[in-house]
């Protein structure tokens, strides 16, 4: 019987030598390892201290080329594509004809009429079904994602160890991007990444993989460069408040009743639409996020909640135990609830919690009414103590709940806590 | 005579406790200024660039102790506060043995079973009745103890309370906290445990910067005092600030300031001025006078009380309490700036093993020998070592490549019997290259600079008497309600305003910050008091 075994990506053997827990996890099919040391907490600290590499080759990735690109992607993307110049990358969302949310992911324009795109779920036919509905004969999508892997190299050395591959680092701005040879291999960088610090993405043909990775972890040698697995990552992004598929959202292709969609202002993305009065231009989902931006019909936001530390802690003293802090990331619901003279009247819900180790408190993703949604507001969040439900304190935030200014400071420098 | 704008309050020595104490009141509206008699805030919590490139922790390197309430309370984040976690404990044996435990206690057992299968399901026994006795003295460890001397009925009803807590916890946990203050940690250790290197690991954590060994019975407190700290509520857990301890007390000085609060550097307090009974101000070395109502000394009990003010004015017990409290410091520092890292020969393919702490300890017989030498009245010429390669938790500490190794060394008595510091400095940091040279071969070559900082050093530089790490030793007798004495242990003195905040008061020594949390706490109960409208 043939066995079906997992997918590995390029860099597997190099990561796979330095896995010490031997534990992987499946993402889209590939192996990922959800931690490679013992303590996630030390993966995370490369993140925000020295220097962490991430391989995230296993996102879907699409080249999209033609004369008709420009225009096409005018009207499948949320955001305004010709904003976009070449060399510059774009955090961008598609909808549905009823402007719920399909996915999100980064654009980035590589040449007049060539974009790369990176998506966490298959797109492929999507968006060829979407260019022939329409009839864009001038546009032609490719599917490259085993052609490349992609490294995600975060943390305030990011730059210092990146510069050493490529002189294309110096130059690069927050979410801009270049075409660059790394040791005579021609390979992508950008200045992105999901951890809301100061990090690049390079892109390394698949059959340089393992050479491009000893180089990086010869420059990254003195920088303690340090592999990340997913748990790092995942707590990272939160502090940097970016929403995860299927864990604060889910694709609006898959969900059965509108109840699971949700449009792009009610995950907290009105910001992408702050030129939608001067953007004449049509595209799928308009006329429903336009109506909700007017006449504010979205149902809620997705806001950021900062608990309560003295409450938090209040909670578990009572019930005789520490409360819970190290290394706690749940993508676990929990209830929200208005605070008034009844307890346990609903308002919304927690998507992602952690508590931070960086900032010392425990924070939420959460989706709240719009009354609920301005910072500073105060609503209950439920949390389990020894199984019973208890009611802490917690109040609205605006995210991203760390924002270091070396993210997005020219030239990035090395070390600035 | 020079006179200066006059404050709210004035803080003596800004050292973390100093900082921290400053910063609450500043927070709570008073007008406050520290004044810190050298160039640095920080005490004995700086980090100094004593070679370009490379940062040096002089005297204290690592956190843990420190009250989660300050961090919150102080909105220390905002200011920059940055935890690094130290995940690992590494114990080099002789003979290429080795102990190395991690953050996992699964590999954890393991690791242990090499050694003794027994001791590895011990170990986590041990761990949590550890835990759960810490968890129950935080609520004592976090507020202001009650007076044991006062007839008061206030008082007395506090006594009432704080014994019939103690009769409240589970007979396990009243039971293994008679143990812990009462025996030696190797007493109780050997209920546990029987491998040696386990054993030895864990009892350093009961004789640091005291003059103790294994086997002195004094060691079963300060073991669960060091047990007291955690790391994002792992108990017992180490941290390292970025920059190390000075990039800590710069946070907590910014948090200070950002509260409107003044630092003077440079300006030692010469004397404590008061009236009647009362407090008025400071005068400092240069003669100059700052006046205030409230003036809190952040410095050991031995400076606050017979010298920064006249002792003949205090009460006679209290005199000769702080005359018998002990400080007899037994700890130095050596410091290394590294071409690389250390190497140890029987540790085949483990990585990371120097990301937290290395012991030079192996067994009690290896401590007590070097303790041995400290009651002879010279220091360890085998010490006990407690050493953290920083750079391989923050890389900033030293160019790209280098390394930056701490050493606490243990035990140099202040009292040398038949020389004196000044002439064994550069002898002690041989002392300290040949041990380290005997566990990894080849380390007198990597060393580029040495930094050696003695007991002598740390009372110079730091002020603190005797050179004692914990402003005066965290034995039994002088904790607690009779830190630094018995009827004095609420941040008060007798004289009305002056007040006392540093490790030499509840709950004690380390990076705690908890002397300057509730001393602040009592000083603005009694101010509220004072200024409310009612009286």
């Amino acid at each position: 019987m043939k066995k079906l075994a997992p997918k590995t990506t390029p860099f597997h053997e190099c990561l796979a030598a330095l896995n010490e827990t031997g534990i992987w996890k499946h993402w889209s099919g590939y192996l990922a390892a959800p931690r490679y040391q013992y303590s996630t907490t030390s993966e995370y600290y490369a993140i925000r201290n020295s220097v962490g590499v991430f391989d995230t080759s296993p996102l879907f990735k699409y080249r999209i080329t033609g004369p008709d690109t420009v225009r096409f992607l005018q009207l499948v993307m949320a955001r305004d594509i010709s904003q976009c110049q070449v060399g510059s990358a774009q955090y961008t969302c598609w909808c549905d004809p009823d402007g719920f949310v399909l996915q999100d992911g980064v654009i980035l324009r590589v040449g007049e009429e060539e974009f790369w795109l990176t998506a966490a779920e298959p797109s492929l036919h999507y968006f060829r079904a979407t260019a022939s509905q329409l009839a864009f004969s001038g546009v032609t999508i490719e599917d490259i994602s085993a052609d490349y892997g992609i490294l995600a190299i975060q943390g305030p050395h990011a730059f210092n160890v990146v510069s050493q591959l490529t002189g294309a680092a110096d130059e690069l701005r927050y979410f801009e991007m270049a075409q660059t040879e790394i040791e005579g291999c021609l390979s992508l960088i950008s200045r992105t990444g999901y951890t809301g610090d100061l990090g690049y993405e390079l892109w390394i043909p698949t059959a340089q993989a393992h050479r491009i990775w000893q180089c990086l972890m010869k420059a990254g040698e003195d920088y303690n460069i340090t592999p990340i697995g997913l748990d790092a990552l995942k707590m990272a992004r939160v502090e940097a408040g970016l929403l995860l598929l299927d864990v604060d959202f889910r694709s609006s292709r898959f969900a059965w009743v509108d109840e699971q969609r949700e449009s792009p202002i009610e995950l907290g993305w009105r910001w992408m639409f702050r030129k939608l009065a001067e953007d004449k231009r049509e595209f799928i989902g308009r006329e429903a996020i336009e109506t909700q931006l007017t006449e504010r019909t979205n149902r809620w936001v997705t806001v950021g909640l900062n608990i309560d530390w003295h409450d938090y802690k209040r909670v578990h003293m009572e019930a005789g135990i520490m409360p819970p802090k190290h290394e706690l990331y749940c993508e676990s619901t929990r209830n929200i609830y208005r605070r008034g003279s009844k307890e346990w009247t609903y308002a919304g819900y927690a998507t992602s919690f952690l508590f931070s180790s960086l900032l010392k408190k425990p924070i939420a993703i959460a989706k709240l009414p719009n009354e609920l949604a301005k910072p500073g507001t105060e609503v209950d969040l439920e949390i389990a103590v020894i199984r019973k439900p208890r009611n802490v304190l917690a109040q609205v935030q605006r995210m991203p709940f760390f924002n270091p200014p070396r993210k997005t400071q020219v030239p990035p420098g090395g070390t600035s806590p | 005579m020079k006179k200066d704008a006059a404050y709210d309050a004035v803080v003596i020595g800004g050292g973390h406790n100093g900082l921290v104490n400053a910063a609450y009141l500043a927070k709570s509206g008073l007008k406050t200024l520290i004044l810190e008699q050298r160039p640095l805030i920080g005490g004995a919590a700086i980090t100094e660039e004593l070679v370009p490139g490379y940062k040096f922790t002089t005297f204290s390197y690592a956190l843990s102790l420190l009250r989660p309430e300050i961090v919150q309370d102080l909105d220390l984040v905002s200011h920059g506060l940055l935890v690094l976690p130290m995940t690992n404990s590494f114990q080099p044996g002789l003979n290429g043995e080795y102990l190395l435990l991690g953050p996992d206690s699964d590999v954890n057992f393991h690791e242990i079973s090499r050694h003794s299968v027994e001791d590895a399901e011990s170990y986590r026994d041990l761990s949590h009745l550890i835990d759960r006795v810490c968890h129950a003295l935080k609520p004592l460890v976090d507020e202001i103890p009650p007076n044991s001397m006062s007839q008061d009925p206030a008082d007395l009803a506090e006594m009432a309370a704080l014994n019939q807590y103690l009769e409240d916890l589970p007979a396990d946990i009243r039971a293994m906290l008679e143990k812990f203050t009462t025996c030696s940690a190797a007493e109780i250790l050997d209920d546990y445990l029987e491998c040696d290197l386990l054993k030895a690991q864990i009892a350093s954590s009961g004789i640091i910067g005291t003059k103790a060994g294994p086997r002195s019975k004094e060691s079963g407190l300060i073991w669960l005092f060091h047990k007291l700290g955690e790391y994002d509520g792992v108990q017992g857990e180490w941290g390292f600030h970025k920059g190390g301890n000075g990039g800590f007390t710069q946070v907590l000085a910014r948090a200070f300031e950002s509260f409107g609060g003044t630092i003077r550097t440079n300006a030692g307090v010469d004397e404590v001025i008061y009236k009647n009974g009362k407090v008025t101000g400071v005068r400092l070395g240069d003669s100059t006078r700052i006046e205030a109502p409230i003036v809190v000394s952040a410095l050991d009990p031995r400076r606050t009380f017979m010298q920064l003010v006249d002792p003949a004015d205090l009460p006679s017990d209290l005199v000769q309490a702080i005359r018998d409290f002990k400080f007899q410091g037994t700890a130095s520092k050596v410091n290394f700036a590294l071409s690389d890292l250390p190497k140890f020969p029987g540790l085949n393919g483990h990585r990371n093993a120097f990301t937290g702490f290395t012991n030079i300890g192996p067994s009690f017989d290896y401590l007590e020998e070097a303790f041995a030498d400290c009651l002879a009245g010279r220091y360890s010429r085998r010490p006990f070592l407690d050493c953290c390669v920083q750079s391989t938790v923050d890389p900033d500490m030293c160019p790209p490549g280098k390394h930056i190794m701490s050493c606490f060394v243990m035990y140099t008595p202040y009292h040398l019997a038949e020389s004196d510091w000044d002439s064994e400095r550069e002898n002690l940091g041989d002392t300290v290259e040949a041990t380290l040279e005997e566990f990894f071969p080849g380390f007198r070559k990597l060393v580029e600079h040495r930094e050696v900082v003695t007991p002598l050093d740390i009372e110079r530089v730091v002020g603190l008497s005797e050179g004692n790490i914990f402003a005066g030793e965290m034995f039994s007798p002088q904790m607690f309600l009779n830190r630094p004495a018995p009827g004095w242990n609420q941040y008060r003195t007798p004289i009305a305003g002056y007040y006392q905040c540093g490790s030499g008061t509840h709950p004690g020594g380390g990076v705690m910050g908890g002397p300057g949390r509730l001393a602040a706490k009592q000083i603005l109960n009694d101010h509220s008091t004072a200024t409310s409208p009612a009286r």
